[in-house]
């Protein structure tokens, strides 16, 4: 059975209001105090066993998912940015760093950029591939330099409240990138243009999408799903 | 009065208990892990391998409730199964028991035999140690499909830091299939091993609780077959290996 682009989103928009309704947790008590305590525990487990230089590799022969690559977003329609209404759109990186900046989309496209062909692994089970076009986080970071006490970052958007936080070492991986291009175009709204985050090094959920903020932090502040009981560390 | 041994030491017992809570937990969550996404075909692609692909299993049969619940419960489980499997394994090698399930040269030729007894086309049970060479066969592949499935497991918990086991599988949606496979696998050998437990020696649950074992019950002894000679006593001339008699 061929499952098309319909089908997987209507296999998310289950999974998305069965998260919802499981908003509170139907664990008894104590059971829910041992997973959230073996939650903690694999998230230092992950971090310990999280390296740099383990690289998702895609084979060069390797079909993209193109057009069937799922979109989503948490808003009732695809969110689109509207200049009239919000200005110009801009990136801004800030938070605890010593040089905040304020980047136009012009100016993103104009910093050093990579071109990656990787998996997306999402949280369901399935995994897509596209080749992705952005800057690097950690170029990004070089940018803005983050003071010592900078620990995670959290990556916020125009969907709705959707953000996610991450740990510093994960956003700082090589295949951490601000996109702003997919299969050798420029974003599409389906999939958060003009801008968002992707990484192969963190479940779908994670990378959010049509972003505005990079936001460096003493301390992680959850995120969208995170904070709906999915896990916060969520690295693959 | 029966003519009892002791056949498993309180490590088996133990271990072997907590590993049916261990696959319990670790089997209901990821079938509800699976549910979210009931397909091994990436986006756009298809999947002939598997023909119910699409089709979500029974949401009775699962458990963890949503996703991230299923999710919590795989991740927490999986350190209970793991744990639980090294000491078991590491008994087994340290006290000998290894000799009584890693494969034999007869057992091919003894399993024909036993499945011939099973068939009816043979009258007598076939001489058998402390299990029988499909037992053997069986407690073998057990395990061996425990080693696949925790690889398999890390293989899809960490495809890119831990990239080169997700490598062993060729990648990400493979390793996710033979993680399936060899899932169903054990519970399909995990049913026939309850279901033989109780229709040929449900007197071998006495042994896995206290570790006593009547060998008079045994099956050799009352030539039992599946629902054949359930309340038999028989008598049992044959010295099993690595069992001690007790009066």
């Amino acid at each position: 059975m061929n499952l098309d682009r319909r089908r997987f989103l209507s296999v998310s928009a289950a999974s998305l209001s069965s998260a919802l309704l499981a908003a509170c947790n139907r664990n008894p008590r104590s059971a829910a105090t041992l997973l959230a305590f073996a939650e903690r525990k694999n998230a230092s487990v992950e971090e310990a066993l999280f390296r740099h230089d383990a690289m998702n590799r895609v084979p060069r022969s390797a079909r993209l998912t193109g057009e069937a690559f799922p979109k989503y977003f948490v808003s009732e329609r695809v969110p689109m940015w509207d200049p009239a209404a919000r200005g110009a759109w801009r990136l801004e990186v800030s938070g605890a760093v010593r040089r905040p900046v304020r980047l136009s989309l012009d100016e993103l496209v104009r910093l050093p950029s990579v071109t990656q062909k990787v998996d997306h692994f999402c949280v369901e089970g399935w995994n897509a591939r596209a080749a992705w076009t952005g800057v690097r986080v950690s170029d990004l970071a070089r940018l803005v330099e983050p003071t010592p006490d900078a620990g995670y970052v959290d990556f916020a958007g125009f969907d709705e409240g959707y953000h996610e936080s991450w740990d510093l070492e994960s956003a700082m991986h090589p295949q951490t990138l601000v996109a702003y291009g997919m299969d050798g175009r420029m974003l599409g709204p389906g999939h958060g243009a003009p801008a968002r985050v992707h990484s192969p090094v963190k479940l779908g959920y994670k990378n959010t999408k049509y972003l505005t903020r990079v936001v460096f932090m003493p301390r992680q502040n959850g995120g969208y799903w995170t904070d709906q009981g999915y896990e916060w560390y969520g690295g693959t | 009065m029966g003519e009892l041994v002791k056949r498993n030491h309180w490590v088996i017992r133990v271990t072997h208990w907590v590993n049916v809570v261990a696959i319990v937990l670790m089997a209901g969550s990821g079938m509800r892990i699976f549910n979210a996404h009931p397909a091994f075909a990436r986006p756009g692609e298809q999947f002939p391998l598997n023909p119910w692909e699409g089709h979500a299993i029974p949401a009775s049969l699962t458990f963890g409730s949503w996703l991230g619940g299923a999710r919590h419960w795989h991740f927490a489980a999986m350190w209970l199964l793991v744990a639980n499997a090294i000491v078991y394994l590491a008994f087994l090698f340290l006290h000998g028991e290894w000799r009584d399930v890693v494969p034999r040269r007869r057992d091919a030729r003894d399993a024909v035999e036993m499945i011939r007894f099973y068939l009816f086309a043979r009258r007598d049970h076939p001489l058998q140690g402390k299990h029988n060479a499909l037992q053997r066969t069986t407690y073998f592949a057990m395990p061996a499909l425990g080693v696949i499935i925790v690889l398999s497991g890390l293989a899809i918990w960490k495809p890119v830091t831990l990239g080169f086991i997700t490598a062993l599988f060729v990648n990400y949606k493979w390793a996710r299939f033979v993680h399936f496979v060899a899932m169903a696998l054990l519970l399909l050998l995990s049913l026939i091993h309850v279901f033989m437990v109780l229709t040929v020696d449900p007197y071998s649950l006495r042994s896995m609780i206290s570790g006593w074992y009547d060998r008079t019950r045994s099956p050799e002894a009352r030539n039992a077959r599946p629902f054949y000679h359930l309340f038999a006593r028989g008598h049992s001339d044959v010295e099993a290996p690595g069992e001690s008699a007790a009066s």
